[in-house]
């Protein structure tokens, strides 16, 4: 069987951050417990968002210096990953929040931004519907898309940092503060958990890429 | 690929049952599964999850490779 080194490099780091993460020894602390291990998780999945985002909005752009339909096929798949794993991010969220903050939904202002960030991405493949155009459809979501990450910044990175938030590390860089995660941890979360799940991203964008080169084959070559 | 499911199902069976037997018994051994507040069960669940992700996902891609295969003849 044939099968791509990053493809199998992304089973093994998978592999490892699952197994790894589930066993190997993590800090004790009240009220997270075990559950602090959801890190190796529930983290990853707003790594990988990011990524494939960046992907996608890299073909939008590519659409924009130089229009032609795999650009559009190649942003609109990878934008797909994108919301899928914002949205695995955020229910993983809320099934981590139940029993560590005591109920799904505080309201947190990470919480409420990641959920507006999410909307916003769905109006991508909303206004991109609604235009039966094919190239008025690439254009004019391929601008949106360019808007859509944009908006990631703020909602994701900058006004979250300024807001009290029941997610650790809000006075600073989260996630970079050796109280919330020790070495032990890092030696999984930073080699095998975000790159992995990144690759995966990548791969299950690039199978939907193939597949719609296959069934807009008509289009391509028109 | 009917030989490839069954065989898989005859695999995915096997371990199954490998894991769930041990657990009727009466008396508490000490083997892993059991050790450590039952982490194993869990660790188990996923891997068994993500091991048939994997295989479908791969599936998936053999598959587009042979339609583009056979779309550039």
């Amino acid at each position: 069987m044939k099968l791509s080194w990053w493809k199998l490099l992304c089973i093994v780091l998978l592999s490892y951050a699952l197994i790894g993460g589930l066993l190997m020894e993590v800090p004790r602390k009240a009220i997270l417990n075990e559950t602090i291990r959801n890190i190796y998780f529930h983290v990853p999945m707003w790594f990988g968002m990011m990524a494939v985002c960046a992907c996608s909005v890299y073909h939008s752009i590519a659409y924009l210096r130089k229009p032609g339909l795999l650009s559009d096929i190649r942003a609109v798949s990878y934008a797909e990953v994108g919301i899928l794993y914002g949205a695995l991010g955020l229910i993983t969220g809320m099934i981590w929040a139940n029993y560590t903050w005591g109920k799904p939904w505080s309201n947190d202002i990470k919480q409420i931004l990641s959920a507006i960030a999410l909307l916003i991405y769905a109006a991508y493949f909303v206004l991109r519907n609604s235009i039966t155009d094919l190239d008025k459809r690439a254009r004019v979501g391929a601008v949106y898309n360019i808007f859509a990450f944009a908006m990631l910044i703020p909602t994701l990175y900058v006004i979250p940092r300024m807001m009290e938030s029941l997610h650790p590390g809000g006075q600073g860089n989260p996630g970079a503060d050796p109280r919330d995660m020790d070495s032990r941890m890092h030696m999984i979360f930073w080699p095998a958990a975000v790159p992995g799940f990144i690759m995966l991203g990548i791969w299950i964008s690039t199978l939907s890429i193939r597949f719609r080169k296959i069934s807009d084959k008509n289009l391509l070559h028109a | 690929m009917r030989k490839f499911i069954v065989r898989f199902a005859f695999c995915f069976f096997f371990v199954i049952t490998s894991l769930v037997l041990p657990a009727q018994q009466e008396v508490e051994m000490a083997d892993t599964m059991r050790s450590n507040g039952k982490i194993y069960v869990v660790v188990a669940v996923l891997l068994v999850l993500f091991t048939g992700l994997f295989i479908y996902l791969i599936r998936i891609d053999r598959k587009i490779s042979r339609l583009e295969k056979e779309n550039k003849q």
